[in-house]
């Protein structure tokens, strides 16, 4: 059937900000959708909030909204575009809803747009589980027991026919948020009024459990005549009860017989065609009993999504280009496969590896989160790696999570506790057993620990359920490691060195076991003739030849890497995502392929998570999916320089990960483009960082560095407090805090970090209350300098960067600091003789301008900048790496923004019961959204909408700070109240105001009394929080007023500056209402003023 | 303990037995499918084949006593990538090595079986040996390449039924993971089917029909399938080159002539083929996996198939009566014929899956439909 010529411009909605369950895979997706639009011929029109994507780059759709993925900006973006039809199965849930919701409210009929890929018929029986289920019942397909409540009565008499336990889902949140498993009434008591509350509807499912049954997902991709495919089934290797995404999951099923697959197959076939997915991929999930082979259905996805990210990654089928395709009325025979050219997409891919993908989690970021592991998701990222084995793929998996000694899944020596490892002390049989049976982030280390201490197979089994054939596997490589520890590197034998790399063990690894360093199990493996060889992923299982070097490392006898000769260059990614360390660094390393394979060199991509635009084989001439430790990836190197071509590397762009390697590398004699690694290490160095800046003359906060308690208080004596301290070489703040006493201090440098001679904490003078800023430049070997631009934070120093909104222009900041700022980003770039990116930190306080730090790399702001700029600065530095000057490029001057843009980040909060929301040193959101105007006040509203906070236009204002704050919380007062809120605030704050002239009503502290704050909020009575922390001893009351606040969705704003941002959006929101413009809009407003 | 493969080539590989200890020889092929080995192990067309798993872990689920394809194993050899040490499946009833010992298969495990599928896929499928224990590789290469060839070899009648006999359900419809068949309300059809080596998921689909099915041996004239008045008659699937099947060919020719409901599969099509005037051709390395795209051209529509074979059917040289209903979408292929005169039809690929998609499941119903209207 050929394609559609009815439609002629289609709106793609993407997925918003990353956050828990949602990350870059629907960039992934979304921007192998768009290109796939055009490249049809189709006008794409694109609605993201989340700048640091690839697909909202200006080239990629034809106009691009970076507006708030709201029902009413939506409306307004249609009614100005005028799309034929809408394509919803791109963007995650986010974009799901919206659909769901345009549809509702009549938005769709009343401009007569179409939804193509899922009908909005389609999206709500696979979305509503209750329509699911009677839709499952109808074709004869069992689904779990399960009963809807709208309250807890309700809920009370589902218990009895339901039973324990049971499994509690919240209708329409996003990746079961507020969902959980209760085993006792009390649990379900918890968990089912968190649900009900949680739930758009105030409504959940209870759930028959079948924990400990084995999971299993087909990716399925349908199209209009009713052609049907499995493009991929995933086995998770931790049993039911445990979010896929949390789940160590494992490409192709490994452990059902043809029967058994081919059933589930044909089920999968019938419900996709009763759900109606017309055209495009689906994902479902099947549950099998794994004693009598019982199957029944969790639940279907009718959207691209995590798992065929990862279906995609694992098999070469692109399955949200084809989806794409499908929608606009193609069908799968008429769509050629990329990889074998001569066949086509009607096919099922085989596989002739195995894929293991691995979660990260950042439990390490709230200490206080339920690091349990149940129906919601929790981790931040994950990893997948290739083998010709389960055991090989596994290691690499492990060998990519970057968890430092983490990485190791064995104890040291005799099953004792490695206290380095990433594990907790699980000293005593029953700890142990405990970890088994719950299932939690470390159980995999749990396992191994079993293993080295002898349990059996069958005790092991009992308590996890993980099936027995994943256990035997990691049973096998237990016994390879006793084995290799009992011959020591001088006594392994060729043949087991060969066992051992085979399992997918590396050589650090390999040397940690055995008290060696990595550098003599390279030597020993080498002299033995081991060495990688890579194979391609073909899709068929090498039935036909293919086309696109889509590479993995093992250890096998044929090599197809067939490395050629022209001149490359090796980009370095960025690993799982993690809070610190996320989508951003991914968007610079493909606009380094992008820009780099567009000046005609080879591109080599090396990187290891899934849910990337890296990893997609379209992105580079050739893919490497390995993990990035040293030794695979100088492999991949030796491998590419016998081509014979000039091979070098780019390491500023993937973040700490490369950065890591860039040294290691550079000694191996690797040539490194752009700044060198060791002006890197310069401004990492604090010792050598700080006599550059004294010799250049440019201030920095009093600092030193310690590598003891003792040096620490030696510091703090000679700086005075606060302080802040953290660790050197790390990403995101990891351990950053700001302490004020000794006392504190002695407690971090004893607990927090480990310091040592090579790695010392970091002690820097604290700046209260000064104003930051983040500058990203570039520079070329001319020593040119051209400032992308200067990024205000919104919230005062001492908030992470991450965390932190900010503004482009800057909208409080001097003139003549502006100057000075752009004066000390030059000098400091020539001085450091950056060549590529470099982000520099700056404090203003007392009219003093501080250098906070300086990253000559990549940053965080770069995807956001771009956006706002309309000049890809990661590009622009890339072509610098290789040699082009600024001026070659065109450009002479400091960038320029047409309107104000403002960059918000958004948090994990919500699902981490009992975790504070409070904002510090330390980052921990996991992603971010821009909102771009003409004024601060609604381009700030904008950013607060698209990361979900809704500001209210009247109502009551609950205000509560420190007496440090009150001074300065006077004005705001005053603001609000001139907007017509009324102010509510506890005793100190309520006087204070009076005092100052502003009435303000006074609400009881949780501890006080009742009706108190909490109740207040839970009754509706106020729409807005401004609470500041008020120090240790009320520390719990604010704890309970800002989890409250979030989980009602009242705005709680925890700065003064963000409250006084507030106000200016509150104000913009009442008297200039939002309205939608494209980035391209922006962007020629530029070239415009840009003309002579 | 070692293991050797050697090829006609002169290409050799080194590995770890995986099986019975011995040697054996074949030629040598690969599957791609990921599931199904015992099925395939078991079915009759892999005859004088070494059978290369692409799928690298093999063995995980063990094999179960329901899920063969015909009284044994019929590989001549096996090899595999890894070899799974335990079953773990609530069917299995025993691991997959125990089960190559006892029916005294050799297999080799352990080796770049990828490299293997690549030299076959580019150099065509050829003759090897495997060995276990201490061998010499070059001895091994010169009786791979004495091996006979399998163009010109009669393989059908090692693995075809010694007599008739009526098909007896040993399970269950229930039992078969397949989509439910659509019963028939009436008397249940009599089939006469001719056994050159059929698998018994053909029976079993047959019987879900609702139909009694009569196996004759691959020898038996087609007067004596006739006799009794069967609904329908079966070519069923099965070994080696079509072609030097003369006594096979010349029944199928009675057959198309006695206008009854003729359906066959695999080298049954083949053999339809050639009494209907055409022509086979040995393929380069063959379709042997459970993804093959193929299309039905009357509707357009694509299934996703199970196929084994080495031999195709020639277009060009049907005759004008023969219609081509299926191409394969990967290589353009013969996949299906229908006599436009006669009730006769064929496919190239498995609808009885085993391993592989049930896809193509709606041939047995539309055999069923031929001869209910005629019933």
């Amino acid at each position: 059937m050929p394609k559609r010529t009815d439609l002629k411009r289609i709106l793609v909605i993407g997925s918003g900000p990353i956050v828990i369950g949602q990350a870059c895979e629907f960039d992934y997706s979304g921007t192998q959708a768009c290109k796939a639009l055009k490249a049809e011929g189709l006008e794409v029109v694109l609605v993201n909030s989340n700048p640091a994507t690839i697909m909202t780059d200006p080239e990629i759709a034809d106009r691009t909204y970076v507006e708030p993925l709201t029902s009413e900006i939506l409306e307004s973006i249609i009614a100005r575009e005028k799309p034929d039809a809408i394509l919803p199965t791109v963007g995650g849930q986010t974009a799901l809803n919206l659909a769901v919701q345009l549809g509702e409210l009549g938005i769709l009929k009343k401009y007569r747009v179409e939804l193509i890929g899922a009908s909005l018929d389609a999206i709500k029986i696979a979305e509503d589980r209750l329509l699911f289920r009677d839709a499952m019942t109808e074709i004869g397909i069992a689904t779990p027991n399960s009963r809807y409540v709208k309250s807890m009565t309700e809920a009370f008499d589902a218990i009895e026919p339901i039973g324990f336990p049971i499994i509690i889902r919240p209708s329409f949140t996003l990746g079961g948020v507020g969902g959980g498993i209760a085993y006792n009434i009390e649990e379900f008591r918890e968990i089912a009024q968190r649900g009900l509350s949680l739930s758009p509807v105030h409504e959940v499912l209870l759930e028959e459990s079948v924990i400990g049954w084995k999971e299993f997902e087909l990716e399925v991709m349908r199209d209009r005549a009713d052609n049907f495919v499995v493009i991929c089934s995933i086995e998770n290797v931790d049993p039911m009860g445990v979010h896929t995404g949390d789940s160590i999951t494992v490409a192709p099923a490994l452990t059902l017989t043809d029967r058994e697959y081919q059933r589930m197959r044909d089920i999968a076939r019938r419900i996709i065609r009763r759900v109606g997915v017309e055209t495009g991929g689906s994902n479902i999930q099947f549950a099998i009993n794994p004693d009598d082979g019982r199957i029944v259905v969790i639940e279907m996805n009718p959207r691209v999504s995590r798992s065929s990210a990862l279906a995609s990654k694992a098999t070469g089928f692109p399955i949200a280009k084809i989806a794409a395709k499908l929608a606009l009325g193609y069908t799968l025979d008429e769509i050629p496969n990329d990889i074998t050219r001569l066949t086509p997409a009607s096919f099922e891919p085989t596989i002739d590896y195995i894929v293991v993908k691995v979660p990260r989690w950042a439990f390490e970021k709230f200490p206080r989160a339920d690091r349990t592991l149940t129906t919601q998701m929790k981790s931040v990222g994950e990893v997948m790696a290739i083998g010709r084995t389960f055991k090989e793929a596994f290691m690499k998996a492990f060998r990519s999570l970057e968890l430092g000694r983490g990485n190791m899944l064995f104890a040291k020596s005799g099953g004792r506790i490695n206290a380095t490892a990433n594990v907790e002390a699980e000293d005593d049989d029953s700890a142990l057993q405990r970890s088994l049976a719950v299932p939690n982030d470390q159980r995999i280390w749990s396992l191994f620990r079993a293993f080295e201490r002898g349990w059996a197979l069958e005790e092991i089994h009992r308590l996890t359920k993980i099936d027995r054939w994943f256990l035997t596997q990691f049973q096998q490589l237990v016994e390879l490691r006793t084995q290799a520890m009992l011959v020591g590197l001088r006594g392994i034998s060729p043949d087991l060195m060969r066992s051992l790399k085979r399992a997918g063990f590396g050589d650090w690894q390999i040397g940690s076991m055995l008290g060696a360093d990595e550098e003599a199990v390279r030597a020993a493996r080498v002299e033995q003739g081991l060495k990688p060889a890579y194979k391609r992923i073909d899709t068929c299982a090498a039935e036909f030849e293919s086309f696109t070097p889509y590479l993995y490392g093992t250890y096998e006898k044929e090599c197809e890497a067939d490395p050629t000769p022209r001149q490359k260059v090796v980009i370095l990614g960025s690993g799982p995502n993690r809070i610190g360390q996320g989508i951003e660094f991914d968007y610079c390393c493909v606009h380094a392929a992008f820009a780099l394979r567009e000046d005609g060199f080879e591109t080599v991509m090396i990187n290891c998570n899934p849910e990337t635009v890296s990893t997609d084989y379209d992105t580079v001439d050739r893919l490497y999916f390995e993990p990035l430790s040293f030794e695979d990836v100088a492999a991949i190197i030796a491998r590419e320089q016998e081509g014979g071509g000039d091979v070098s590397i780019v390491v500023q762009y993937g973040g700490q990960t490369p950065l890591n390697l860039a040294l290691p590398l550079q000694r191996a004699g690797i040539r490194i483009l752009g700044t060198s690694p060791d002006s890197i290490d310069l401004a990492e160095d604090r010792e050598r960082f700080s006599k550059l800046l004294w010799d250049l003359g440019i201030p920095q906060a009093p600092s030193g560095t310690a590598t003891s308690p003792e040096e620490a208080r030696e510091v703090a004596l000679k700086i005075g407090f606060p302080l802040v301290v953290r660790p050197s070489y790390v990403l995101g703040g990891r351990a950053m805090a700001i302490v004020y006493d000794m006392a504190a201090l002695d407690r971090y440098m004893m607990t927090a970090v480990q310091a040592s001679p090579e790695r010392p904490v970091l002690i820097d003078k604290f700046l209260e209350d000064a104003v930051e800023l983040d500058v990203d430049a570039v520079a070329d070997a001319t020593g040119a300098v051209v400032i992308g631009g200067i990024m205000e934070h919104i919230e005062e120093a001492g908030i992470h960067s991450g965390d932190s909104s900010c503004v482009v222009p800057p909208y409080r900041v001097a003139a003549r600091h502006v100057e000075q700022i752009r004066d000390y980003t030059r000098r400091i770039a020539r001085a450091l003789n950056v060549i590529g990116l470099m982000n520099t930190q700056f404090a203003i306080k007392e009219d003093t301008i501080y250098v906070l730090e300086v990253n000559p790399r990549a940053s965080r702001t770069v995807p956001y900048l771009s956006k706002a700029t309309g000049v890809p600065l990661a590009k622009v530095a890339a072509r610098v790496m290789v040699g082009r000057t600024l001026a070659q490029l065109g450009l002479t001057e400091d960038l320029q923004v047409s309107g104000v843009f403002v960059k918000t980040p958004v948090f994990p909060f919500v699902r981490f019961p009992g975790v504070d929301t409070i904002l510090g040193p330390e980052m921990k959101s996991t992603g971010e959204v821009m909102g771009g105007a003409q004024t601060f006040g609604s381009a700030f509203a904008k950013a607060q909408l698209a990361a979900g906070v809704k500001l209210p236009s009247h109502g009551a204002v609950f205000i509560s700070v420190s007496n440090h704050d009150k001074p300065a919380v006077v004005q705001i007062a005053r603001d609000l109240k001139g907007l017509g809120f009324e102010l509510v605030a506890t005793r100190g704050t309520a006087n204070f105001l009076r005092a100052h002239g502003i009435d303000a009503e006074i609400v009881f502290k949780v501890n006080e009394g009742r009706p108190h704050v909490g109740d207040e909020i839970l009754n509706h009575r106020i729409q807005l929080v401004i609470n500041t922390p008020l120090g240790r001893e009320s520390f719990f009351d604010d704890k309970f007023v800002r989890r409250t606040a979030m989980m009602q969705q009242v705005p709680c704003i925890t700065t003064l500056t963000g409250a006084a941002a507030a106000v200016y959006a509150i104000r913009a929101l009442n008297t200039e209402g939002l309205t939608v413009r494209s980035l391209q809009e922006y962007h020629a407003d530029l070239a415009l003023s840009h003309k002579p | 303990m070692k293991a050797i493969l050697a090829l006609e080539n002169g290409i050799w590989y080194e590995g770890e037995a995986a099986g019975a200890p011995g040697q054996t020889g074949g030629e040598v092929v690969f599957n791609t499918s990921m599931t199904g080995y015992q099925e395939i192990l078991t079915d009759p067309s892999y005859a004088g084949q070494i059978v290369t798993m692409t799928a690298p872990e093999v063995g995980n689920y063990g094999v179960a006593n329901a899920d063969p394809e015909s009284r044994g194993t019929q590989v001549a050899g096996f090899i595999v990538r890894e070899e799974s040490a335990i079953a773990s499946n609530w069917r299995s009833q025993g691991t997959l090595r125990d089960y190559l010992v006892a029916n005294n298969i050799v297999a080799i495990s352990g080796i770049d079986t990828r490299a293997l599928t690549r030299v076959l896929r580019s150099a065509g499928v050829m003759r090897g040996v495997i060995a276990t224990g201490d061998a010499d590789p070059s001895a091994l290469i010169d009786r791979a390449q004495a091996l006979p060839s399998m163009e010109g070899s009669d393989l059908v009648l090692g693995v075809t039924c010694e007599r008739a006999f009526d098909w007896e359900p040993a399970t269950s419809p229930q039992d078969e993971f397949a989509p439910t068949a659509v019963r028939r309300k009436r008397r249940n059809l009599r089939i006469a089917a001719y056994d050159y080596g059929m698998k018994w998921n053909i029976l079993r689909r047959f019987n879900a029909y609702g139909c009694d099915v009569r196996v004759f041996p691959a020898t038996a004239p087609a007067s004596e399938l006739l006799t009794a008045g069967p609904d329908g008659v079966f070519l069923s699937n099965g070994p080696g080159d079509p072609a030097v099947l003369s006594y096979a060919i010349s029944s199928a020719t009675h057959l198309i002539d006695a206008d009854v409901p003729v359906f066959g599969i695999c080298l049954g099509h083949q053999i339809l083929s050639l009494a209907m005037g055409g022509d086979t051709y040995k393929l380069k390395f063959g379709h042997r996996g459970a993804n093959h795209p193929v299309k039905e051209l009357e509707t357009g529509k694509v299934e996703i198939t199970s196929q084994n074979h080495g031999f195709a059917v020639d277009p060009d040289s049907l005759p004008k009566d023969v219609k081509i209903t299926h191409l394969n979408l990967y290589d353009g292929t013969v996949e299906g014929l229908r006599h436009t005169k006669q009730p006769v039809f064929c496919v190239q690929y498995h609808p009885e899956a085993a391993p592989g998609p049930h896809d193509a499941d709606y041939l047995f119903n539309q055999f069923v439909e031929e001869m209910e209207r005629r019933a």
